[in-house]
């Protein structure tokens, strides 16, 4: 399979679409369906369609572990910062209000931040746990 | 009327889908089958108008789950184990658990029934006052970020817990504890050598 030319050209096609698509699902979440959660999934599919298609070794190039186990964290931050920086500002915990001068403004800001936390935190996840099950060495 | 029998129609897919994954005996074929299942019920939930959970269905049980079942799947044998001995009271359980469900599913409000004890809660008001408050046509959106912001901050905090506990157990101890326990292992293996040498 590694040294197919059709799959690698294909899955070199797909990869920006996909990542695209999954953008667009994150960032277009307020308005259709989809959100943080199915955007991460979908990044996360272009990413392990690279990994299967060139190898564990090259999709760990691409995205290499640490970055992984950062994003995974970073997510997490991002999402709860949120809450911090409404305390810090003088409202209630992941209260966006106080983003902006009209409500609705600072409510669309918010939920866009903190869906990018969801969608950072599943895309890692679940690229991590793919690199898991692919790389893993079973006892001899 | 048209929606109820692509629901017939569907459900009896999800059955039939069922039935083939009890007899397979060949996992990937397992695999292959349990993301087809989950695809249809991606469709039935766009059927019912819940788009949102028809998209995480499609895009997380049979796409990713398909995915890490695959990986996984390397690790284990082409079929699976032969049973031998059938589980009567594991049959008698099941039959018992799924005939207290059906009763029960009698005592259900019709589906779409506005007068639903769930729909009379806080539904209303998240329907009626998040578009004027947001300015956000996708309800769902508002609920899952806004509203009840504090379970998904839990939700993604589960996956990240989750996702680290599995990478955890897959790789650093595999990599690092493994080595640890084979060094031990052959230094005890070096000692009871030793004391069997002395011995003799």
């Amino acid at each position: 399979m590694h040294d197919n030319p059709v799959f690698k050209i294909v899955s070199k096609i797909l990869f920006g679409p996909i990542v695209i698509y999954g953008l667009y699902v994150q960032f277009h979440g307020d308005y259709g369906p989809g959100g943080g959660f199915q955007a991460g999934v979908i990044v996360a599919a272009a990413f392990i369609l690279y990994s299967m298609i060139y190898g564990l070794k090259e999709g760990k190039k691409l995205m290499p572990d640490w970055i992984i186990r950062s994003v995974m964290a970073l997510g997490v931050l991002v999402f709860g910062g949120t809450g911090i920086a409404s305390i810090l500002l003088g409202a209630n915990y992941l209260d966006y209000s106080p983003f902006a001068y009209k409500i609705y403004k600072a409510q669309h800001l918010g939920i866009i931040i903190v869906e990018l936390g969801v969608g950072l935190t599943v895309f890692a996840v679940m690229l991590g746990l793919f690199n898991a099950f692919a790389g893993f060495k079973p006892h001899k | 009327m048209i929606e109820l029998w692509v629901n017939v129609f569907l459900a009896s897919l999800l059955v039939i889908i069922t039935f083939y994954i009890l007899r397979l005996k060949r996992l990937i074929g397992i695999v292959a089958l349990s993301g087809a299942y989950s695809l249809t019920a991606a469709a039935i939930f766009v059927n019912m108008d819940a788009v949102d959970v028809a998209f995480t269905e499609a895009a997380v049980g049979s796409g990713i789950s398909t995915i890490l079942f695959l990986a996984a799947l390397r690790y284990l044998p082409v079929e699976e184990a032969h049973e031998t001995r059938y589980p009567v009271w594991s049959l008698f359980l099941c039959s018992f658990v799924g005939l207290i469900l059906i009763i029960a599913a009698f005592a259900l409000p019709e589906f779409g029934d506005p007068n639903a004890p769930v729909h009379l809660h806080v539904a209303p008001r998240y329907i009626e006052e998040s578009y004027p408050l947001f300015h956000i046509p996708n309800v769902v959106t508002n609920v899952l970020a806004s509203y009840r912001g504090f379970d998904t901050l839990g939700e993604t905090v589960v996956v990240f817990t989750a996702g680290l506990g599995v990478i955890i157990l897959l790789t650093g101890s595999t990599l690092s504890m493994r080595f640890k326990k084979s060094v031990s292992s052959s230094e005890i293996h070096n000692t009871q050598s030793d004391k069997e040498r002395r011995d003799a």
